[in-house]
Protein backbone atom coordinates (compact mmCIF):
# COMPACT_ATOMS: atom_id res chain seq x y z
CA UNK A 1 0.00 0.00 0.00
CA UNK A 2 2.98 2.32 1.34
CA UNK A 3 4.69 1.91 -1.85
CA UNK A 4 2.30 1.82 -4.18
CA UNK A 5 1.78 5.54 -3.09
CA UNK A 6 5.13 6.01 -3.33
CA UNK A 7 5.16 5.02 -6.54
CA UNK A 8 2.13 6.93 -7.71
CA UNK A 9 3.64 10.20 -6.01
CA UNK A 10 6.97 9.39 -7.88
CA UNK A 11 5.37 9.13 -11.22
CA UNK A 12 3.39 12.30 -10.84
CA UNK A 13 6.11 14.23 -9.83
CA UNK A 14 8.22 13.08 -13.14
CA UNK A 15 4.85 14.10 -15.16
CA UNK A 16 4.50 17.13 -13.93
CA UNK A 17 8.36 18.02 -14.50
CA UNK A 18 7.95 16.95 -17.72
CA UNK A 19 4.84 18.63 -18.49
CA UNK A 20 7.46 22.08 -17.41
CA UNK A 21 10.07 20.92 -19.62
CA UNK A 22 7.61 20.72 -22.46
CA UNK A 23 6.44 24.34 -22.00
CA UNK A 24 10.04 25.83 -21.82
CA UNK A 25 10.66 23.70 -25.09
CA UNK A 26 8.08 25.47 -26.96
CA UNK A 27 9.64 28.71 -27.44
CA UNK A 28 12.83 27.40 -27.79
CA UNK A 29 11.44 25.01 -30.52
CA UNK A 30 9.27 28.11 -32.27
CA UNK A 31 12.50 29.72 -32.64
CA UNK A 32 14.54 27.20 -34.23
CA UNK A 33 11.93 26.39 -36.37
CA UNK A 34 11.40 30.25 -37.67
CA UNK A 35 14.78 30.45 -38.03
CA UNK A 36 15.43 27.14 -39.91
CA UNK A 37 11.97 28.01 -42.33
CA UNK A 38 13.55 31.59 -42.97
CA UNK A 39 17.13 30.09 -43.91
CA UNK A 40 15.63 27.37 -45.76
CA UNK A 41 13.28 29.63 -48.19
CA UNK A 42 16.21 32.43 -48.42
CA UNK A 43 18.39 29.97 -49.53
CA UNK A 44 16.25 29.54 -53.00
CA UNK A 45 16.30 33.20 -52.53
CA UNK A 46 20.17 34.27 -52.86
CA UNK A 47 20.64 30.97 -55.73
CA UNK A 48 18.42 33.97 -58.14
CA UNK A 49 19.98 36.80 -56.09
CA UNK A 50 23.65 37.81 -54.77
CA UNK A 51 24.05 38.69 -51.51
CA UNK A 52 26.43 41.47 -52.71
CA UNK A 53 23.09 42.93 -54.23
CA UNK A 54 20.72 42.01 -51.80
CA UNK A 55 22.82 44.36 -49.08
CA UNK A 56 24.31 46.66 -51.13
CA UNK A 57 21.34 47.66 -53.57
CA UNK A 58 19.67 50.67 -53.67
CA UNK A 59 16.54 49.73 -55.54
CA UNK A 60 13.86 47.63 -53.94
CA UNK A 61 11.48 46.76 -57.14
CA UNK A 62 10.72 43.19 -56.62
CA UNK A 63 6.84 43.84 -57.43
CA UNK A 64 7.93 45.32 -60.69
CA UNK A 65 8.52 44.04 -64.21
CA UNK A 66 12.32 45.34 -63.60
CA UNK A 67 13.22 43.63 -60.66
CA UNK A 68 15.84 44.71 -58.34
CA UNK A 69 17.19 43.04 -54.83
CA UNK A 70 18.61 46.02 -52.84
CA UNK A 71 17.76 45.91 -49.32
CA UNK A 72 19.07 49.30 -48.10
CA UNK A 73 15.63 51.19 -49.21
CA UNK A 74 13.95 49.23 -46.62
CA UNK A 75 16.42 48.73 -44.67
CA UNK A 76 17.00 52.66 -44.61
CA UNK A 77 12.84 53.00 -44.16
CA UNK A 78 13.39 50.83 -41.05
CA UNK A 79 16.46 52.18 -39.01
CA UNK A 80 14.99 55.91 -39.88
CA UNK A 81 11.33 55.37 -38.50
CA UNK A 82 13.40 53.18 -35.52
CA UNK A 83 15.73 56.64 -34.51
CA UNK A 84 12.51 58.81 -34.59
CA UNK A 85 10.77 56.40 -32.56
CA UNK A 86 14.02 56.22 -30.30
CA UNK A 87 14.49 59.72 -30.32
CA UNK A 88 10.72 60.68 -29.27
CA UNK A 89 10.57 57.48 -26.74
CA UNK A 90 13.59 57.73 -24.73
CA UNK A 91 13.67 61.63 -23.17
CA UNK A 92 9.92 60.71 -23.00
CA UNK A 93 10.41 57.93 -21.22
CA UNK A 94 13.12 58.64 -19.06
CA UNK A 95 11.66 61.25 -18.11
CA UNK A 96 8.19 59.48 -17.06
CA UNK A 97 10.76 56.56 -15.16
CA UNK A 98 12.18 59.37 -13.12
CA UNK A 99 9.23 60.39 -11.99
CA UNK A 100 7.29 57.40 -11.65
CA UNK A 101 10.72 55.84 -9.62
CA UNK A 102 11.91 58.92 -7.34
CA UNK A 103 9.49 61.83 -7.46
CA UNK A 104 5.44 60.45 -7.67
CA UNK A 105 4.29 58.76 -4.54
CA UNK A 106 2.65 56.05 -3.64
CA UNK A 107 -0.65 56.60 -5.20
CA UNK A 108 0.24 58.33 -8.09
CA UNK A 109 3.06 55.85 -9.21
CA UNK A 110 0.02 52.97 -8.71
CA UNK A 111 -1.87 55.05 -11.08
CA UNK A 112 0.29 56.51 -13.98
CA UNK A 113 2.40 52.86 -14.29
CA UNK A 114 -0.59 50.88 -15.38
CA UNK A 115 -1.78 53.77 -17.46
CA UNK A 116 1.78 53.90 -18.99
CA UNK A 117 2.10 50.03 -19.79
CA UNK A 118 -1.47 50.14 -20.94
CA UNK A 119 -0.16 51.97 -23.99
CA UNK A 120 1.52 48.92 -25.61
CA UNK A 121 -1.21 46.69 -25.05
CA UNK A 122 -3.27 49.08 -27.42
CA UNK A 123 -3.59 46.97 -30.66
CA UNK A 124 -1.06 48.58 -33.17
CA UNK A 125 -3.16 48.44 -35.98
CA UNK A 126 -5.44 51.32 -33.95
CA UNK A 127 -2.09 53.39 -33.21
CA UNK A 128 -1.93 52.84 -37.06
CA UNK A 129 -4.89 54.91 -38.40
CA UNK A 130 -4.74 57.31 -35.92
CA UNK A 131 -1.45 58.16 -37.10
CA UNK A 132 -3.28 58.27 -40.38
CA UNK A 133 -6.52 59.67 -39.73
CA UNK A 134 -5.34 62.06 -36.89
CA UNK A 135 -1.47 62.69 -36.47
CA UNK A 136 -0.64 63.38 -40.09
CA UNK A 137 -3.60 65.26 -41.01
CA UNK A 138 -4.57 67.21 -37.53
CA UNK A 139 -1.37 67.77 -36.04
CA UNK A 140 1.92 67.02 -37.81
CA UNK A 141 0.26 69.44 -41.08
CA UNK A 142 -0.23 72.22 -38.87
CA UNK A 143 3.47 72.43 -38.65
CA UNK A 144 5.04 70.57 -41.89
CA UNK A 145 2.01 71.53 -44.50
CA UNK A 146 3.85 69.87 -47.33
CA UNK A 147 4.24 66.47 -45.24
CA UNK A 148 2.44 63.96 -47.29
CA UNK A 149 -0.56 61.82 -46.36
CA UNK A 150 1.92 58.81 -45.73
CA UNK A 151 5.33 59.91 -44.18
CA UNK A 152 7.97 58.39 -42.34
CA UNK A 153 7.69 61.38 -39.51
CA UNK A 154 4.50 60.22 -38.30
CA UNK A 155 5.18 56.73 -38.22
CA UNK A 156 8.00 57.08 -36.17
CA UNK A 157 6.57 59.66 -33.29
CA UNK A 158 3.57 56.54 -33.42
CA UNK A 159 5.79 53.52 -32.70
CA UNK A 160 7.73 56.03 -30.31
CA UNK A 161 4.10 56.10 -28.37
CA UNK A 162 4.06 52.31 -28.67
CA UNK A 163 7.90 51.75 -27.15
CA UNK A 164 7.32 54.16 -24.72
CA UNK A 165 5.94 52.22 -22.10
CA UNK A 166 9.14 49.76 -22.28
CA UNK A 167 11.64 52.80 -21.99
CA UNK A 168 9.79 54.24 -18.89
CA UNK A 169 9.06 50.84 -17.78
CA UNK A 170 12.15 48.98 -17.39
CA UNK A 171 14.23 52.28 -16.54
CA UNK A 172 11.72 52.59 -13.98
CA UNK A 173 12.57 49.34 -12.69
CA UNK A 174 16.30 49.90 -12.61
CA UNK A 175 16.09 53.25 -10.71
CA UNK A 176 14.09 51.49 -7.78
CA UNK A 177 16.61 48.64 -7.71
CA UNK A 178 19.57 51.24 -7.16
CA UNK A 179 19.86 50.48 -3.28
CA UNK A 180 18.68 52.82 -0.80
CA UNK A 181 22.13 53.50 0.57
CA UNK A 182 23.11 55.49 -2.20
CA UNK A 183 20.28 57.60 -2.57
CA UNK A 184 20.78 58.15 1.54
CA UNK A 185 24.57 58.60 0.87
CA UNK A 186 23.86 61.18 -1.26
CA UNK A 187 21.70 63.39 0.58
CA UNK A 188 24.43 63.14 3.47
CA UNK A 189 26.96 64.89 1.48
CA UNK A 190 24.36 67.49 0.97
CA UNK A 191 23.28 66.96 -2.28
CA UNK A 192 19.11 68.26 -3.82
CA UNK A 193 16.98 65.81 -4.59
CA UNK A 194 17.37 66.60 -8.44
CA UNK A 195 21.21 66.12 -7.85
CA UNK A 196 20.76 62.81 -6.38
CA UNK A 197 18.27 62.19 -9.45
CA UNK A 198 20.30 63.01 -11.70
CA UNK A 199 23.88 62.66 -10.42
CA UNK A 200 23.39 59.23 -8.54
CA UNK A 201 20.44 57.43 -9.49
CA UNK A 202 20.74 58.23 -13.10
CA UNK A 203 24.50 57.10 -13.56
CA UNK A 204 23.66 53.93 -11.15
CA UNK A 205 21.05 52.84 -13.19
CA UNK A 206 22.63 53.62 -16.31
CA UNK A 207 22.91 49.60 -17.55
CA UNK A 208 19.16 49.33 -17.14
CA UNK A 209 18.20 52.35 -19.03
CA UNK A 210 20.69 51.82 -21.67
CA UNK A 211 19.15 47.92 -22.06
CA UNK A 212 15.58 49.45 -22.38
CA UNK A 213 16.66 51.70 -24.86
CA UNK A 214 17.81 48.97 -27.19
CA UNK A 215 14.68 46.68 -26.47
CA UNK A 216 12.84 49.55 -27.50
CA UNK A 217 14.83 50.03 -30.27
CA UNK A 218 14.41 46.30 -31.77
CA UNK A 219 10.97 45.96 -31.08
CA UNK A 220 10.44 49.51 -33.21
CA UNK A 221 12.20 47.98 -35.91
CA UNK A 222 9.74 45.13 -36.02
CA UNK A 223 6.31 46.70 -35.64
CA UNK A 224 4.63 46.23 -38.49
CA UNK A 225 0.83 47.72 -38.70
CA UNK A 226 1.91 51.21 -38.25
CA UNK A 227 4.62 51.35 -40.52
CA UNK A 228 2.33 49.26 -43.15
CA UNK A 229 -1.08 51.74 -42.89
CA UNK A 230 0.98 55.10 -41.84
CA UNK A 231 4.22 54.78 -43.76
CA UNK A 232 2.71 53.82 -47.46
CA UNK A 233 4.03 51.36 -49.61
CA UNK A 234 6.67 53.14 -51.56
CA UNK A 235 10.35 51.60 -51.17
CA UNK A 236 12.51 54.41 -52.06
CA UNK A 237 15.93 55.20 -50.78
CA UNK A 238 15.03 58.71 -49.49
CA UNK A 239 16.26 60.79 -46.60
CA UNK A 240 13.09 62.72 -46.30
CA UNK A 241 10.80 61.78 -43.40
CA UNK A 242 8.12 63.85 -44.98
CA UNK A 243 7.76 61.15 -47.83
CA UNK A 244 6.18 57.67 -47.71
CA UNK A 245 8.28 54.95 -46.70
CA UNK A 246 8.37 51.07 -47.07
CA UNK A 247 9.88 49.52 -43.82
CA UNK A 248 11.65 45.40 -44.10
CA UNK A 249 7.75 44.60 -42.10
CA UNK A 250 5.76 46.82 -43.84
CA UNK A 251 7.05 45.16 -47.23
CA UNK A 252 6.31 41.67 -45.64
CA UNK A 253 2.79 42.31 -44.85
CA UNK A 254 2.17 43.99 -48.22
CA UNK A 255 3.46 40.34 -49.79
CA UNK A 256 2.35 38.25 -47.66
CA UNK A 257 -1.73 39.42 -47.66
CA UNK A 258 -1.49 39.78 -51.31
CA UNK A 259 -1.12 36.58 -53.69
CA UNK A 260 2.15 35.83 -54.08
CA UNK A 261 2.85 32.63 -55.27
CA UNK A 262 4.52 29.74 -53.95
CA UNK A 263 7.87 29.59 -55.24
CA UNK A 264 8.71 32.81 -57.10
CA UNK A 265 10.95 35.20 -56.52
CA UNK A 266 8.34 37.63 -55.01
CA UNK A 267 7.51 34.67 -52.33
CA UNK A 268 11.22 33.84 -51.47
CA UNK A 269 12.14 37.46 -51.00
CA UNK A 270 9.59 37.43 -48.07
CA UNK A 271 11.56 35.27 -45.96
CA UNK A 272 15.00 36.58 -47.29
CA UNK A 273 14.06 39.95 -45.42
CA UNK A 274 12.30 38.19 -42.26
CA UNK A 275 15.97 36.49 -41.90
CA UNK A 276 17.99 39.88 -42.57
CA UNK A 277 15.25 41.65 -39.90
CA UNK A 278 15.21 38.44 -37.48
CA UNK A 279 18.91 38.65 -37.40
CA UNK A 280 19.54 42.09 -36.87
CA UNK A 281 16.87 42.41 -33.77
CA UNK A 282 18.69 39.16 -32.10
CA UNK A 283 21.93 40.88 -32.78
CA UNK A 284 20.46 43.74 -31.13
CA UNK A 285 19.01 42.20 -28.40
CA UNK A 286 22.51 40.16 -27.72
CA UNK A 287 24.22 44.02 -27.47
CA UNK A 288 21.26 44.62 -25.14
CA UNK A 289 22.29 41.59 -22.59
CA UNK A 290 26.34 42.50 -23.60
CA UNK A 291 25.78 46.13 -22.45
CA UNK A 292 23.30 44.90 -18.95
CA UNK A 293 26.32 42.29 -18.25
CA UNK A 294 29.32 44.53 -18.75
CA UNK A 295 27.95 47.34 -16.97
CA UNK A 296 26.42 45.53 -14.36
CA UNK A 297 27.21 46.69 -10.94
CA UNK A 298 28.05 44.72 -7.92
CA UNK A 299 25.80 46.02 -5.64
CA UNK B 1 -4.31 62.01 21.31
CA UNK B 2 -1.53 63.76 19.20
CA UNK B 3 -2.43 66.77 20.84
CA UNK B 4 -1.68 65.72 24.29
CA UNK B 5 1.17 64.07 23.32
CA UNK B 6 2.81 67.48 21.86
CA UNK B 7 1.65 69.06 24.91
CA UNK B 8 3.78 66.38 26.95
CA UNK B 9 6.63 66.78 24.94
CA UNK B 10 6.42 70.86 25.20
CA UNK B 11 5.69 70.82 29.17
CA UNK B 12 8.94 68.46 29.13
CA UNK B 13 11.11 70.83 27.33
CA UNK B 14 9.58 73.80 28.83
CA UNK B 15 9.71 72.41 32.64
CA UNK B 16 11.63 69.38 34.56
CA UNK B 17 13.12 68.31 31.26
CA UNK B 18 15.64 71.41 30.85
CA UNK B 19 16.98 71.30 34.48
CA UNK B 20 18.02 67.74 33.64
CA UNK B 21 19.64 68.90 30.29
CA UNK B 22 21.69 71.85 32.23
CA UNK B 23 22.63 69.54 34.37
CA UNK B 24 24.24 67.37 31.19
CA UNK B 25 25.70 70.67 29.63
CA UNK B 26 27.95 70.98 32.66
CA UNK B 27 29.91 68.16 31.42
CA UNK B 28 31.06 70.53 28.38
CA UNK B 29 31.60 74.38 28.19
CA UNK B 30 31.38 74.05 24.73
CA UNK B 31 28.53 71.21 23.19
CA UNK B 32 28.13 71.39 19.61
CA UNK B 33 25.18 69.64 19.74
CA UNK B 34 22.25 70.19 22.41
CA UNK B 35 19.37 67.20 22.01
CA UNK B 36 16.22 68.41 24.45
CA UNK B 37 13.36 66.53 24.95
CA UNK B 38 13.43 64.65 21.30
CA UNK B 39 11.06 62.28 20.52
CA UNK B 40 10.81 60.46 17.13
CA UNK B 41 7.61 58.41 15.84
CA UNK B 42 7.14 56.59 13.01
CA UNK B 43 3.60 57.24 12.13
CA UNK B 44 1.87 56.41 16.39
CA UNK B 45 4.58 53.86 17.38
CA UNK B 46 7.48 55.92 19.02
CA UNK B 47 11.24 55.32 18.47
CA UNK B 48 12.85 57.10 21.07
CA UNK B 49 11.12 59.44 23.56
CA UNK B 50 11.91 62.05 25.75
CA UNK B 51 16.22 62.00 24.97
CA UNK B 52 18.53 65.28 26.16
CA UNK B 53 21.91 64.71 25.77
CA UNK B 54 24.83 67.06 24.52
CA UNK B 55 27.85 66.46 22.56
CA UNK B 56 30.92 68.40 22.84
CA UNK B 57 33.17 69.37 20.44
CA UNK B 58 36.07 67.46 19.12
CA UNK B 59 35.07 64.39 21.49
CA UNK B 60 34.19 61.29 20.10
CA UNK B 61 30.89 59.94 21.84
CA UNK B 62 29.53 56.60 21.33
CA UNK B 63 26.14 55.42 21.71
CA UNK B 64 25.72 51.88 22.80
CA UNK B 65 22.76 50.06 23.48
CA UNK B 66 21.25 46.56 22.31
CA UNK B 67 19.42 46.54 18.75
CA UNK B 68 16.16 48.03 18.12
CA UNK B 69 16.37 50.64 21.31
CA UNK B 70 16.71 53.46 18.98
CA UNK B 71 20.31 54.13 18.19
CA UNK B 72 20.57 55.05 14.81
CA UNK B 73 16.98 56.99 14.53
CA UNK B 74 18.41 59.34 17.27
CA UNK B 75 21.74 59.83 15.10
CA UNK B 76 19.72 60.39 11.83
CA UNK B 77 17.59 62.73 13.72
CA UNK B 78 20.45 65.06 14.50
CA UNK B 79 21.25 65.94 10.57
CA UNK B 80 17.06 65.18 9.75
CA UNK B 81 18.36 62.23 7.67
CA UNK B 82 14.87 61.52 9.25
CA UNK B 83 13.38 63.55 7.20
CA UNK B 84 13.51 60.97 4.04
CA UNK B 85 11.85 58.41 5.84
CA UNK B 86 7.58 58.69 5.33
CA UNK B 87 5.94 59.07 8.50
CA UNK B 88 8.81 59.86 10.85
CA UNK B 89 7.74 62.65 12.89
CA UNK B 90 10.15 64.53 15.32
CA UNK B 91 9.15 66.41 18.57
CA UNK B 92 11.62 68.19 20.77
CA UNK B 93 14.68 70.11 19.71
CA UNK B 94 17.97 69.83 18.68
CA UNK B 95 20.26 72.38 18.60
CA UNK B 96 23.03 72.73 16.55
CA UNK B 97 25.40 75.51 18.00
CA UNK B 98 22.54 76.73 19.42
CA UNK B 99 20.09 76.94 16.37
CA UNK B 100 17.12 74.42 16.32
CA UNK B 101 17.57 72.45 13.48
CA UNK B 102 14.07 71.64 12.81
CA UNK B 103 13.06 75.16 12.36
CA UNK B 104 11.40 76.56 9.66
CA UNK B 105 14.76 78.61 9.32
CA UNK B 106 16.93 75.47 8.37
CA UNK B 107 17.43 74.23 4.79
CA UNK B 108 18.20 70.55 5.56
CA UNK B 109 20.34 70.07 2.73
CA UNK B 110 22.87 72.98 4.10
CA UNK B 111 22.48 71.44 7.46
CA UNK B 112 23.38 68.20 6.06
CA UNK B 113 26.84 69.55 4.52
CA UNK B 114 27.56 70.63 8.14
CA UNK B 115 26.85 67.64 9.88
CA UNK B 116 27.93 64.75 7.44
CA UNK B 117 27.36 60.45 8.16
CA UNK B 118 29.02 57.53 7.02
CA UNK B 119 26.69 54.78 7.42
CA UNK B 120 26.51 51.08 8.04
CA UNK B 121 27.69 49.19 4.67
CA UNK B 122 30.24 50.80 2.88
CA UNK B 123 28.10 52.60 0.13
CA UNK B 124 30.28 54.47 -2.34
CA UNK B 125 28.82 55.75 -5.59
CA UNK B 126 29.17 53.32 -8.78
CA UNK B 127 31.87 55.78 -10.04
CA UNK B 128 35.55 56.34 -9.56
CA UNK B 129 37.36 56.87 -6.07
CA UNK B 130 38.15 60.13 -7.12
CA UNK B 131 34.40 61.22 -8.18
CA UNK B 132 33.41 59.69 -5.09
CA UNK B 133 35.18 61.91 -2.59
CA UNK B 134 34.69 65.16 -5.11
CA UNK B 135 30.93 64.34 -5.39
CA UNK B 136 30.31 66.55 -2.36
CA UNK B 137 32.34 68.99 -3.26
CA UNK B 138 30.50 69.33 -6.35
CA UNK B 139 27.12 69.01 -5.59
CA UNK B 140 27.31 72.17 -2.97
CA UNK B 141 28.39 74.25 -5.71
CA UNK B 142 31.75 75.02 -4.65
CA UNK B 143 33.72 76.67 -7.66
CA UNK B 144 37.37 75.23 -7.25
CA UNK B 145 40.14 74.76 -9.88
CA UNK B 146 41.23 71.82 -11.05
CA UNK B 147 44.37 72.35 -8.43
CA UNK B 148 42.47 72.88 -5.49
CA UNK B 149 39.69 69.73 -6.10
CA UNK B 150 42.36 67.48 -6.70
CA UNK B 151 43.97 68.85 -3.26
CA UNK B 152 40.83 68.71 -1.02
CA UNK B 153 40.23 65.22 -2.34
CA UNK B 154 43.84 64.23 -1.99
CA UNK B 155 43.39 65.84 1.80
CA UNK B 156 40.28 63.88 2.15
CA UNK B 157 41.87 60.66 1.49
CA UNK B 158 45.36 61.11 3.83
CA UNK B 159 42.80 62.20 6.75
CA UNK B 160 40.91 58.74 5.88
CA UNK B 161 43.88 56.76 6.07
CA UNK B 162 43.50 55.58 2.19
CA UNK B 163 45.85 58.30 0.34
CA UNK B 164 48.76 55.38 0.23
CA UNK B 165 46.26 52.86 -1.47
CA UNK B 166 44.64 54.16 -3.67
CA UNK B 167 47.20 57.75 -4.99
CA UNK B 168 48.14 55.63 -8.26
CA UNK B 169 44.50 54.75 -9.51
CA UNK B 170 42.54 57.54 -8.30
CA UNK B 171 40.48 56.94 -11.76
CA UNK B 172 39.84 53.08 -10.84
CA UNK B 173 36.10 52.19 -9.93
CA UNK B 174 35.33 52.74 -6.02
CA UNK B 175 34.03 48.60 -6.28
CA UNK B 176 37.48 47.33 -7.09
CA UNK B 177 38.27 48.47 -3.43
CA UNK B 178 38.00 46.07 -0.50
CA UNK B 179 34.80 45.97 2.07
CA UNK B 180 37.16 48.57 4.34
CA UNK B 181 39.14 50.37 2.10
CA UNK B 182 35.32 51.54 0.93
CA UNK B 183 33.74 52.00 3.93
CA UNK B 184 37.56 54.61 4.50
CA UNK B 185 36.25 56.23 1.11
CA UNK B 186 32.92 56.95 2.57
CA UNK B 187 34.74 58.36 5.43
CA UNK B 188 36.63 60.71 2.95
CA UNK B 189 33.98 61.57 1.07
CA UNK B 190 31.96 62.72 4.06
CA UNK B 191 35.08 64.44 5.42
CA UNK B 192 35.95 66.41 1.97
CA UNK B 193 32.93 68.43 2.62
CA UNK B 194 34.65 69.88 5.71
CA UNK B 195 31.63 69.15 7.97
CA UNK B 196 31.47 70.09 11.57
CA UNK B 197 30.11 66.93 13.03
CA UNK B 198 30.57 63.43 11.88
CA UNK B 199 28.05 61.00 11.90
CA UNK B 200 28.89 56.85 12.01
CA UNK B 201 26.02 54.37 12.40
CA UNK B 202 27.92 51.52 13.04
CA UNK B 203 30.78 51.62 10.87
CA UNK B 204 32.31 48.82 11.01
CA UNK B 205 30.02 46.14 11.81
CA UNK B 206 30.21 44.76 8.51
CA UNK B 207 34.09 44.62 7.95
CA UNK B 208 36.90 42.35 9.47
CA UNK B 209 39.38 43.19 12.79
CA UNK B 210 41.98 44.51 11.26
CA UNK B 211 39.77 46.91 8.59
CA UNK B 212 37.87 47.76 12.00
CA UNK B 213 40.93 48.60 13.63
CA UNK B 214 42.29 50.51 10.89
CA UNK B 215 39.23 52.80 11.06
CA UNK B 216 39.24 53.37 15.06
CA UNK B 217 42.47 54.38 14.50
CA UNK B 218 41.96 56.91 11.80
CA UNK B 219 38.48 58.37 14.50
CA UNK B 220 40.93 59.17 16.64
CA UNK B 221 43.65 61.15 14.60
CA UNK B 222 40.87 63.12 13.24
CA UNK B 223 39.46 63.91 16.33
CA UNK B 224 41.08 66.98 16.66
CA UNK B 225 39.45 68.89 13.73
CA UNK B 226 35.97 66.73 14.31
CA UNK B 227 32.74 66.17 16.40
CA UNK B 228 32.49 62.51 16.23
CA UNK B 229 29.03 60.72 16.91
CA UNK B 230 29.44 56.61 16.36
CA UNK B 231 27.16 54.36 16.81
CA UNK B 232 28.03 50.76 17.89
CA UNK B 233 26.66 47.98 19.37
CA UNK B 234 30.11 46.79 19.78
CA UNK B 235 30.79 47.89 23.79
CA UNK B 236 34.49 47.39 22.98
CA UNK B 237 34.70 49.69 20.09
CA UNK B 238 33.00 51.88 22.53
CA UNK B 239 35.88 51.25 25.03
CA UNK B 240 38.10 52.00 22.61
CA UNK B 241 37.55 55.17 20.93
CA UNK B 242 35.39 57.33 22.57
CA UNK B 243 35.12 60.15 25.56
CA UNK B 244 31.75 59.97 26.13
CA UNK B 245 29.31 57.08 26.32
CA UNK B 246 25.70 57.57 26.29
CA UNK B 247 24.08 54.14 26.67
CA UNK B 248 20.33 53.40 25.21
CA UNK B 249 17.86 50.65 25.92
CA UNK B 250 14.32 49.97 24.85
CA UNK B 251 11.41 50.52 27.87
CA UNK B 252 8.88 47.64 28.23
CA UNK B 253 6.72 49.19 25.43
CA UNK B 254 9.97 48.85 22.98
CA UNK B 255 10.41 52.73 23.07
CA UNK B 256 14.49 53.74 22.70
CA UNK B 257 15.25 56.19 26.05
CA UNK B 258 18.74 57.57 27.02
CA UNK B 259 19.74 55.61 30.62
CA UNK B 260 22.99 56.36 31.18
CA UNK B 261 25.45 58.96 29.96
CA UNK B 262 29.24 60.16 30.89
CA UNK B 263 32.84 59.88 30.63
CA UNK B 264 33.47 56.48 28.58
CA UNK B 265 35.44 55.67 31.89
CA UNK B 266 32.65 55.99 34.32
CA UNK B 267 30.13 54.28 32.16
CA UNK B 268 32.02 51.17 32.20
CA UNK B 269 33.86 51.02 35.56
CA UNK B 270 31.07 53.14 37.41
CA UNK B 271 27.61 52.83 35.59
CA UNK B 272 24.94 54.81 37.63
CA UNK B 273 22.13 52.53 36.05
CA UNK B 274 21.84 48.70 36.58
CA UNK B 275 20.66 48.51 33.07
CA UNK B 276 23.70 49.77 31.74
CA UNK B 277 25.82 47.56 34.40
CA UNK B 278 24.09 44.34 33.07
CA UNK B 279 24.48 45.15 29.55
CA UNK B 280 28.13 45.75 29.93
CA UNK B 281 28.05 42.12 31.42
CA UNK B 282 26.41 40.75 28.80
CA UNK B 283 23.51 40.30 30.65
CA UNK B 284 21.19 42.11 28.03
CA UNK B 285 21.43 42.76 24.44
Amino acid sequence: MASKSIYRRRLINRIVQSAFLFASLVSTAALVVIFFTLTAESMSFFTNVSVIEFLTGTKWTVLFADKHFGILPLLNATLITSAIAVAFATPVGLAAAIYMSEYAGKRARNLIKPVVETLSGIPTVVYGYFALYFVTPQVLRGLIPDLGIHNALAVGLMIGVLILPIVASLSDDAMRSVPEDLRLAAYSLGARKYQVVLKVIVPAALSGIVASVILAFARAMGETMIAAIAGGFRPILSFDVREAMQTMPSYIAQVATGDAPHGTIEYQSLFAVGLFLLLITAALNFIGIRVVRRWEIRY
Amino acid sequence: MNEDTAMNTLEMVTSGRVEEAVEHRTAFDDAIIQVRGLSVRYNARYAIKDISIDFGRNQITAIIGPSGCGKSTLLRSLNRMNDLIPGAVVEGKVLYRGIDVYSKEVDPVALRSRIGMVFQRPNPFPMSIFDNVAFGLRVNGIKLSKDELYRKVKEALEKAALWEEVKDRLDAHAYSLSGGQQQRLCIARALAVEPEVLLLDEPTVSLDPISTAKIEELLISIKKDYTIIIVTHNMLQAARVSDYTAVMMPDENLVGRLIEFGPTKEVFTRPRDRRTEAYIAGRIG
